[in-house]
């Protein structure tokens, strides 16, 4: 696999780094994104509406805690599952953003690519209309659902073509999907104006007030899909080159890459279903690893997961606090500060090229 | 892309808001030859100052298409019910409100027109509402959402004045004060250090004192935790429930029981909120959502509801 440490989009490492010192790059850069992620959990758990003393937090684990019952509630119940959601969601459309750049090597490609976003958002509204919102989990699976029609409605279109399933019929036919969807997501949201606010809630995406519940709904999903993703990091590599290329190295492109959104979809489906639509983080996250660290894919997607949940867990963190007690949705602040984030790691990127 | 669309149709919400805002002042005259046939005696033709500017009325209307549930509520407290021929499809009271598919949301002018209205009520102009009226030479009266309990009452007022019920709109506004001076009398200094938190939705979207709802509540002497987000975001904010929970207010008021069935019960059952003061000692009071988005007569049965949860407060 001498190509794996050569593909990515244009941006690459100046010459071919030797094995050793890919190897090497892959360890710092790991632990860097480790490091990375455990300090934005801190400052996750650290920072909220809500002063707890920090020598509280420090000591309960250790069952020292000068906690008052309060503060241990707020703590325990509200504002750790809330870091870890924001975590799970960000590894998750990260790390299927991630993927879906590989798989149809397309910059542009986000977790809502294939119509998982119009799907979900129709899915959600069905629900919250006809008032099932209420009824457990019914909101997650509709929306859960949704995702998965959308994408999988995309799929059997974009391979109904004589080409068969080539990355442009299928990003072509989920262009098609998530208009159509969408319309009849507005179609049913207009007829139900009373419902406005739940549906926007939605689309704006929320990082759940479900305490540990939206988090075992999105753990196994999240966890599958990042495993299977993993173990496809040279796949996704050689699906990078593209259709051509990839059936020469004697991979079955149309199978690899079916699995590849699967999985994708898998990972985003839950993300959607306990946090709404939450833009960007799927889109940029890939792509500022990959223009950091000048690596393939074999890397970024790992260091994909750990700074995609991280970069949501501190998004989060702004989201709480900026205009607290107050809070603002997650989706504004992620492009707020993804946007300029991003344009200064492009920037950068460029200049060492 | 979905991403854009949705962007883009908040910030038609809010151009239209704002256009509502600055809806144009002019002048509509109720063109009408065969007069008598009012409700009552009044002195017509009246002319009134409207939010939309100045109208004058030849006669009392007598067929009115109202598209403000707050509106319909008023004319008929009023005794004008009569009159109205038809009323947006969220106009569900009283139950004789004719009740139609109308849609105030997005209002479709021709089908309005289908009824021959002779005055159009309502409460927000999406966008040339107004305009297209008027080109059909409808008349079309502009009752916003109140701000404060007087406008209330003017807007009572003045739907009396327009549909010749000037008498029954005054004794509709003062049986509305004196159940709520009731009320304010009834609780007292019981309202003092009261503290609330009043829930529009299960994700702690609420009110500040700077809403109608707020204003109103606010006559029970009563703080409300959420002024503390005040200028987060335009009377409205989204409350961190880290801050409810550490805030602990006495009274829970929850004013989604119907968009998001919201009771005690689940109340309690929300992570973190089992241990609150008004989950504990049963001081969460469930509102009907409908009431309290809208600013007519029965605002004063909220009140009652909220000022008897008050009173026990103090008791207890």
């Amino acid at each position: 696999m001498k190509h794996a440490t050569h593909v990515g989009h244009g941006v690459v490492g100046p010459g071919r780094p030797s094995a050793a010192r890919a190897r090497r790059r892959a360890v710092r850069w790991t632990a860097i994104a480790i490091a990375v992620l455990l300090a934005s959990i801190v400052v996750g758990l650290f920072a909220g509406a809500v002063r707890i003393p920090v020598g509280g937090i420090v000591g309960l684990p250790f069952g020292l805690g000068s906690l008052t019952e309060q503060q241990r509630a707020i703590l325990t119940e509200l504002r750790l599952p809330r870091v870890v959601l924001a975590g799970l969601v960000g590894a998750a459309l990260s790390v299927s953003g991630c993927a879906y750049q590989a798989a149809f090597r397309n910059p542009l490609a986000d977790p809502y690519l294939l119509g998982a976003a119009a799907g979900a958002g129709l899915g959600a509204t069905v629900v919250i209309v006809l008032g099932g919102a209420q009824i457990p989990l019914a909101l997650p699976a509709a929306a859960f659902a949704g995702a998965l029609g959308g994408v999988g409605f995309a799929y059997l279109l974009g391979s109904t073509r004589a080409a068969g399933r080539t990355s442009t019929s299928l990003l072509l036919a989920g262009v098609a999907v998530a208009s159509f969807l969408t319309a009849v997501q507005t179609y049913v949201q207009q007829r139900n104006t009373d419902d406005l606010r739940a549906v926007y809630a939605f689309i704006l995406g929320r990082l759940g007030t479900g305490g540990w519940h939206e988090v075992w709904i999105a753990l196994p999903w999240v966890a599958i899909a990042c495993g299977v993703l993993l173990a496809l990091r040279r796949t996704l590599e050689v699906l990078s080159l593209g259709d051509l290329e990839a059936a020469s190295l004697g991979a079955h492109v149309g199978r690899d890459r079916a699995i590849v959104v699967i999985a994708a979809s898998l990972a985003t489906a839950a993300a959607v279903a306990v946090a709404g639509l939450i833009g960007f983080v799927g889109l940029i996250v890939p792509h500022a690893v990959r223009m950091a660290t000048g690596a393939g894919y074999r890397l970024t997607l790992g260091l994909s997961i750990l700074f995609g949940a991280a970069f949501l867990i501190l998004c989060d963190v702004l989201a709480r606090t900026v205009v607290a007690p107050g809070e603002l949705p997650i989706g504004v602040i992620t492009a707020l500060v993804g946007a300029p984030f991003f344009a200064l790691v492009l920037r950068r990127s460029g200049a060492a090229r | 892309m979905h991403r854009i669309r949705s962007l883009g149709s908040v910030a038609l919400l809010a151009l239209s808001l704002v256009l509502v805002a600055c809806a144009s002042s002019s002048t509509v005259s109720a063109g009408g030859d065969q007069a008598s046939a009012s409700a009552s005696a009044s002195a017509f033709p009246v002319t009134v100052d409207a939010a939309n500017g100045s109208l004058t009325f030849d006669r009392a209307p007598e067929r009115i298409v109202s598209l403000s549930p707050s509106a319909t509520e008023m004319l008929f407290a009023i005794g004008a019910g009569d009159q109205v021929v038809a009323a947006d499809s969220y106009s569900d009271y009283p139950s004789d409100a004719p009740t139609t598919k109308l849609s105030a949301f997005e209002p479709n002018v021709e089908a309005i027109a289908a009824y021959e209205p002779d005055l159009v009520v309502y409460a927000t102009d999406p966008g040339d509402l107004e305009r297209s009226l008027h080109q059909l030479k409808i008349p079309a009266l502009e009752a916003p959402a109140a701000a404060a309990l007087d406008d209330v009452y003017a807007q009572m007022s003045l739907l009396g004045q327009v549909t010749g019920h000037e008498a029954d709109a005054a004794a509709a506004n003062d049986a509305l004060e004196a159940r709520i001076d009731g009320v304010v009398q009834q609780v007292g200094d019981a309202g003092k250090g009261t503290t609330y938190y009043y829930e529009l939705d299960d994700t702690f979207y609420t009110v500040t004192s700077d809403t109608f709802i707020g204003s109103v509540l606010g006559m029970l002497g009563m703080r409300n935790i959420a002024d503390a987000a005040k200028g987060a975001a335009s009377g409205y904010p989204q409350l961190s429930a880290e801050y409810i929970v550490q805030q602990d207010p006495d009274l829970i008021l929850l004013a989604d029981t119907k968009c998001c069935g919201q009771t005690a019960a689940t109340v309690a059952k929300r992570p973190g909120w089992s241990n609150l003061q008004a989950v504990r000692d049963g001081d969460v009071v469930p509102l009907d959502d409908d009431i309290a988005s809208r600013w007519g007569p029965r605002i004063a049965d909220l009140l009652e509801a909220v000022g008897n949860s008050v009173e026990g407060q103090s008791s207890s």
